[in-house]
């Protein structure tokens, strides 16, 4: 369970961009989680309540996208998306590789901020 | 790309008239959340490279033999190298007293209530404690196959372990910790036959996952090779962790 770890600097970087920002309210935050990052987007959104549950950002939202799995095929030269996590494999030619291209992202990619 | 708004919660403006509630603007901010584990992994494995020194981080679930397989690895490898090690628990200093038996340097990182290493942890373990002649650097990392595989640890090669009396499925139950490993290594070989062990499906299982990964056997009696294996994945660069 280490989701509260993560919650934790997702807190930190939140309150390091109001601050920069001169203290504005950030009422949502947007997220981008891949199946490789090792966090279960369910598990953080739990903790992250938790984590902000006493402090300014009580209420702020999260909202996760979960970004897909893609390899960088070296037979086909070519970005192709993995249909299963225990299958890292080409969609179309089938070769195996752990050249990842997308899949471990953890990642605040936006925040809503009210004015 | 499924999108799912997990904490949905009405807002308290909801019952007030639109123009006196607060105007939300959607900024763009780029950063990954375990930015400050980043920066300081990246910094220490900045400060190992410059100081020579190789450095292998070992997972896996708790119970695999990673004490019992460091122990015989770190006593093979002063033979040719100065070695030492780090270890991960969350309480008792037994791992580094077994590891002390090697005569090699090795220090305790007991991590409380946390259930992975985190590189800061790393860099103040170090701290006034790493012999400077040290030119490989074992970390074991709390046994547990789901939380370290998000935290780089500086590391150059990361070594994921699974026992024959874990099941062949092993990387299949956890892929992420399987797809970040350069090398996997399957312990307590001397017990596959009791235990009905698939070592050809162990095998699929593993490269399904992490295509191309390095495969080591050893038994708790056996595979005294595989440090020299090691070593030449040093000398040869590595793949480092992801």
């Amino acid at each position: 369970m280490h989701e509260l770890s993560i919650a934790l600097s997702l807190l930190e970087t939140a309150e390091e961009q109001s601050r920069q920002r001169g203290g504005v309210r950030i009422s949502a935050i947007h997220l981008r989680v891949g199946p490789l990052s090792g966090v279960m987007a369910d598990a953080l959104a739990g903790a992250f309540e938790m984590a902000t549950e006493r402090s300014e950002f009580a209420g702020c939202r999260l909202v996760i996208t979960e970004t897909p799995l893609v390899i960088n095929c070296p037979t086909c030269k070519a970005e192709r998306e993995v249909e299963s996590i225990q299958k890292m494999c080409c969609n179309v030619c089938g070769t195996a590789t752990a050249d990842v291209a997308s899949g471990r992202e953890l990642e605040v990619f936006a925040m809503e901020i009210d004015e | 790309m499924n999108t799912t708004d997990l904490a949905a919660k009405s807002e308290a403006g909801s019952q007030v008239p639109s123009h006196l509630r607060p105007q939300t603007r959607l900024v763009e901010v780029r950063q990954n959340i375990l930015k400050q584990n980043d920066t300081v992994a990246r910094e220490l494995r900045r400060r190992f490279h410059e100081a020579g020194i190789f450095v292998v981080s070992l997972v896996s679930s708790p119970g695999t033999g990673k004490t019992a397989f460091l122990e015989r690895v770190l006593t093979q490898s002063r033979q040719q190298h100065n070695v030492a090690a780090l270890v991960g628990d969350l309480a008792t200093d037994n791992d580094a007293q077994r590891l002390a038996r090697s005569c090699a340097p090795v220090k305790q990182i007991i991590t409380g209530t946390v259930c992975h290493l985190e590189a800061e942890m790393v860099k103040n373990a170090i701290e006034g404690w790493l012999p400077k002649d040290v030119d490989l650097l074992f970390i074991e990392n709390v046994g547990n196959l789901v939380c370290p595989s998000s935290y780089d640890l500086g590391e150059d090669l990361r070594l994921v372990l699974m026992s024959v009396t874990e099941g062949e499925d092993k990387p299949l139950k956890y892929p992420t910790i399987f797809n970040t490993a350069d090398v996997a290594i399957i312990t307590k070989m001397d017990l596959a036959e009791a235990v009905e062990f698939n070592l050809e499906a162990a095998h699929r299982n593993i490269q399904g996952v992490g295509g191309g990964l390095v495969v080591g056997l050893v038994s708790a009696w056996g595979g005294g090779g595989l440090v020299v294996g090691v070593w030449g994945l040093a000398s040869g660069g590595g793949g480092g962790a992801h």
